[in-house]
C-alpha cells in the first residue's frame, strides 16, 4: 500500500473504525437502548463485541496487506453471526463495502489534496476482493445450516432405524481381514 | 444499436438503504421470514386433546382462518386469566419500564431486535390489556401505550411469544420480580384459544396424551429400545443389567424425559441411569405409562399441563412405590418442583424420599416426593458409595451448562457440579455472568427445538455458544455437560455451528463411564463405542 494512504488510514484509524462500526450497527433494527454499541461485556453483548473486534483487526489486516486467508477467521466470526440474522445475502456481507463509504467520507479532502486516487482505487479493489471472499464464507455458513438440519434428523431417528432393521452398522470384527490384499 | 442510459455507481448505491426504519415499535409489522419461526400446529393434534378452534393454517398466510368473534375470545380469555392468576394482573400493572431486563434476553442479545427485549415482549400483551382493562388506556389510547387488538397484533404475539424460551433469565434482574416467562405462558394460552399453536408443541402434547410420552413411543417399543441399550451395555462392560417395567411393589418409580429413550446423545445418558441403578441394586421400576417426565402441555395451557402431569402420581399410586426419582430434564423439573404438588397432590400415599443406599432423607422433596437424580447421585458420591475411575474421562475437558429450569426454577447449582467434578478430572467453568442463575438458555427450550426454525435457534443460542467458545479457546474444553434432554437434542447443532469440536453429554453418561461396576470386564471403550484414553487400538 502506498505510504501516503497508509499514513492517512493509520492517522484516522479510530475515527474510521468507529464510523465503520456505526455503519454496521445501523443495519440492525433501530434500538434506542444502544446495547450493541455501548455494552462492553463480551458475554452480554456478543454481537457488539464481535463487530468491534472484527472491524479493528480487519482494519489492521488491510493496512498490513495480509492475505485473505489470514483474514478468514475474522470474517468467519462476523459472517457466521450475520448469516443467521434475517439479513438478505447482499446485506449480510455489505459491511465490507461500508468501509469504502466511510473512507471516502472521512478522507475525501485528503484524497483530493494528495491526489492519491490510484491508491484509493487499489484499496477499494482490495475490499471488493475481500467481499467476494466473504461471500464464500457466507455460502459455507448457509450450507452448514442445511447440513445441521439433516444431521439433527439423523441423530433423532438413528435408534429407530436400527431397531426397525432398516439400518445396521458393520461390526468392527468384519474388518479383521483388512490386511488381505485383493486383486480387483 | 440503441443507447441506454446506465445509472451511475453513486445512483445505484444510493438506492440501497441499509438502515432499518426508525419507527415506534407499534408501527413495525412482523415479517415472517423462512427458517425463523416454527411450523403451525396440525388440526388433528389439537383435536386429539380437545383444544378449541383447531384448523389448518400456516404463519406465512395472509389470512389465518381465525374463527368469527376471535377478538372477543381473546379479550374474555385475558379477563378470565386476570381474575384467576394474581401474578398476571400484578405483572400487567407493576412494570415501571426501568429497562433492567432489556438486555438480558438471549434472543435480544442474539438478534438486536428490540421486540425481543423482555419489557417490549410483555408490552405486546400489556398494550392490549391497557386498551381493554384500564381507564387510561380506554380514554387515551395510544398516548397511554394502549392499542386495539387486531390480526396484525395477533401475528406479532405469535411471532414473539414463540421466540421466547420461557427461560426466566430476565426475571432474575427485574427489581419487581416480574416473571416474563409467565407473560409468555399467558400469551401462548391466549393464542391456543384460537388454535394457533406450533407443531413441535402440539404434536408431542397429542402423543403424550394418547401414548404417555412426547415421542409417541408405545410400551413394547419403549421396552425394546431399552433392551437395545442393555445389549450395548453388555458389550461394553460384560454386565447384563436387568431393569423392570411397570413392576408393582418396587420401592422407587423412575421417570425421565422420553428424549432419553431415543436419539443421540440422550440414549447414552439413559444407559448411564441403567448402569448406576444396576450397580446399586436399586429396587426401582420403569413405567411405560408414566413414560415422560417432560411436559409440553406446559407450553400450551395450565389445564393441559395438569392433565399430562397427572399420570406421574397416578402411576406411583397404582404401582405402590414409596417415592419417585426423576431423570435429567429441564422444564420437567420446573413443573415437578413448582406445579405438580398443587395440581395433582397431595401425594400423601407416598413417603418422604429416603435413599436406600445412604439413608439420606430428602427433606427438600418431602412434599412432592420426587428427587432429582443429581441430588441422588451427589449424595451417593458424598457417602463414598460408588467406585469411580475419573481417568476414563481424562480425554474430556468438560464445562457445565446450567439448564435454565433446574437452575432458576429450583436452584440446582451445586449437585451436578459436584457429580461432574467427581467423575471428571478436567472441569472448567464458563464466565460467571453466563452460568448458575444467570445461565444463558440453549435457545431451543419451551418447545422451540424444531428443525425448521434452525436460524432462530442459532441466534437465540449464540450467547450460550459464545461463552462455550471462550472456554474452548482458553482451556481446550471439548465437552458440554448438561442435565436437560432438550439441551442434549439442541446443543449438538448449536455447537457444530458456533464451536465445532465441542461435544454434548448428559451428566450420567459421564458418571457411567467412570463407574467401576462389580464384576465388569476391562473396559476399552466408553458408552459411545469410542476408545478410552490409553486403550486405543484395543479390540
Amino acid at each position: 500500500m502506498d505510504s501516503k494512504l497508509k499514513d492517512l488510514l493509520e492517522k484516522k484509524r479510530s475515527e474510521l473504525v468507529s464510523k465503520w462500526i456505526d455503519a454496521i450497527i445501523s443495519t440492525y433494527p433501530n434500538d434506542p437502548s444502544g446495547m450493541l454499541k455501548n455494552k462492553k461485556d463480551r458475554f452480554e453483548n456478543p454481537i457488539g463485541h464481535t463487530i468491534t473486534n472484527v472491524t479493528q483487526n480487519l482494519f489492521q489486516a488491510l493496512l498490513d496487506e495480509k492475505s485473505f486467508t489470514d483474514c478468514k477467521q475474522l470474517l468467519d466470526d462476523i459472517i457466521r453471526v450475520r448469516a443467521v440474522q434475517d439479513f438478505a445475502p447482499s446485506k449480510a456481507v455489505s459491511f465490507i463495502f461500508m468501509l469504502k463509504n466511510v473512507v471516502r467520507e472521512e478522507l475525501g479532502k485528503e484524497i483530493r489534496q494528495n491526489q492519491i486516487y490510484e491508491e484509493i482505487f487499489k484499496f477499494e479493489s482490495q475490499l471488493d476482493d475481500l467481499a467476494l471472499f466473504a461471500f464464500d464464507i457466507y455460502s459455507g455458513c448457509r450450507e452448514q445450516l442445511n447440513q445441521l438440519k439433516t444431521d439433527e434428523l439423523k441423530r433423532m431417528t438413528f435408534t429407530l432405524l436400527k431397531k426397525a432393521n432398516l439400518m445396521s452398522e458393520i461390526p468392527a470384527q468384519e474388518f479383521e481381514h483388512k490386511e488381505l490384499k485383493f486383486n480387483l | 444499436m440503441a443507447k441506454y442510459k446506465l445509472p451511475k455507481p453513486g445512483e445505484l448505491s444510493s438506492s440501497i438503504n441499509y438502515n432499518p426504519p426508525a419507527k415506534d415499535w407499534m408501527d413495525i409489522p412482523v415479517e415472517f421470514k423462512p427458517a425463523t419461526y416454527p411450523a403451525a400446529a396440525k388440526e388433528k393434534d389439537l383435536l386429539t386433546v380437545g383444544f378449541p378452534n383447531a384448523h389448518q393454517w400456516t404463519p406465512e398466510d395472509e389470512d389465518w382462518n381465525l374463527p368469527d368473534g376471535w377478538e372477543d375470545t381473546v379479550i374474555k380469555g385475558i379477563e378470565e386469566r386476570l381474575s384467576k392468576y394474581r401474578s398476571f394482573k400484578l405483572f400487567m400493572d407493576v412494570c415501571v419500564r426501568c429497562g433492567a431486563c432489556a438486555d438480558k434476553c438471549h434472543f435480544y442479545i442474539g438478534t438486536g431486535d428490540p421486540k425481543n427485549m423482555p419489557v417490549v415482549r410483555a408490552e405486546l400483551l400489556r398494550s392490549v390489556y391497557k386498551r381493554y382493562f384500564t381507564k387510561a388506556g380506554k380514554v387515551l389510547g395510544r398516548l397511554a401505550g394502549a392499542r386495539d387488538l387486531d390480526a396484525d397484533v395477533l401475528k406479532e404475539w405469535w411471532y414473539y411469544f414463540f421466540q421466547c424460551t420461557e427461560c426466566r433469565r430476565c426475571s432474575v434482574f427485574c427489581p419487581y420480580g416480574i416473571d416474563t416467562a409467565e407473560l409468555t405462558i399467558m400469551g401462548r394460552e391466549l393464542l391456543n384459544l384460537l388454535g394457533l399453536n406450533i407443531n413441535w408443541i402440539a404434536g408431542p402434547v397429542a402423543a403424550c396424551y394418547s401414548k404417555g410420552n412426547h415421542l409417541g413411543i408405545e410400551p413394547h417399543a419403549l421396552k425394546s429400545n431399552i433392551e437395545l441399550m442393555i445389549d450395548d451395555i453388555e458389550d461394553i462392560t460384560g454386565i447384563r443389567v436387568n431393569p423392570t417395567f411397570n413392576r408393582k411393589g418396587a420401592e422407587i418409580l423412575f421417570v425421565t424425559p422420553s428424549g432419553d429413550y431415543m436419539g443421540e446423545p440422550g440414549i447414552y445418558t439413559c444407559m448411564g441411569y441403567l448402569m448406576l441403578f444396576h450397580e446399586l441394586g436399586l429396587d426401582y421400576t420403569w413405567s411405560t405409562y408414566a413414560s415422560e417426565g417432560g411436559n409440553f402441555g406446559f407450553f400450551t395451557s395450565n389445564d393441559m399441563a395438569k392433565r399430562l402431569n397427572s399420570k406421574i402420581y397416578a402411576e406411583a399410586k397404582r404401582l405402590g412405590v414409596k417415592w419417585i426419582l426423576g431423570g435429567e430434564c429441564g422444564h420437567m423439573w420446573r413443573v415437578l418442583n413448582q406445579y405438580m404438588d398443587t395440581w395433582n397432590g397431595p401425594a400423601d400415599f407416598l413417603e418422604v424420599p429416603v435413599s436406600p443406599i445412604t439413608g439420606t432423607r430428602f427433606e427438600n422433596a418431602k412434599s412432592t416426593k420426587m428427587v432429582h437424580i443429581t441430588e441422588f447421585t451427589a449424595d451417593l458420591i458424598k457417602h463414598n458409595k460408588l467406585k469411580l475411575d475419573p481417568t476414563r474421562n481424562d480425554h474430556l475437558r468438560v464445562t457445565f451448562h446450567d439448564s435454565c429450569n433446574p437452575a432458576r426454577g429450583m436452584g440446582l447449582f451445586e449437585e451436578p457440579r459436584y457429580v461432574i467434578k467427581s467423575v471428571c478430572n478436567n472441569f472448567f467453568e464458563m464466565p460467571e455472568n453466563t452460568i448458575r442463575e444467570k445461565t444463558f438458555c440453549c435457545g431451543s427450550g419451551s418447545g422451540l427445538n424444531a428443525t425448521e426454525n434452525m436460524e432462530e435457534r442459532m441466534r437465540g443460542g449464540f450467547p450460550r455458544a459464545n461463552a462455550v467458545k471462550y472456554v474452548h479457546d482458553k482451556h481446550g474444553v471439548n465437552m458440554l455437560a448438561n442435565i436437560c434432554a432438550v439441551d442434549r437434542a439442541a446443543f449438538p447443532a448449536l455447537m457444530d455451528y458456533w464451536v465445532p469440536g465441542v461435544g454434548v453429554t448428559g451428566t450420567h453418561e459421564l458418571v457411567a463411564n467412570a463407574l467401576v461396576m462389580t464384576g465388569e470386564k476391562e473396559r476399552t471403550t466408553n458408552l459411545r463405542g469410542e476408545d478410552l484414553p490409553g486403550k486405543e487400538g484395543n479390540e
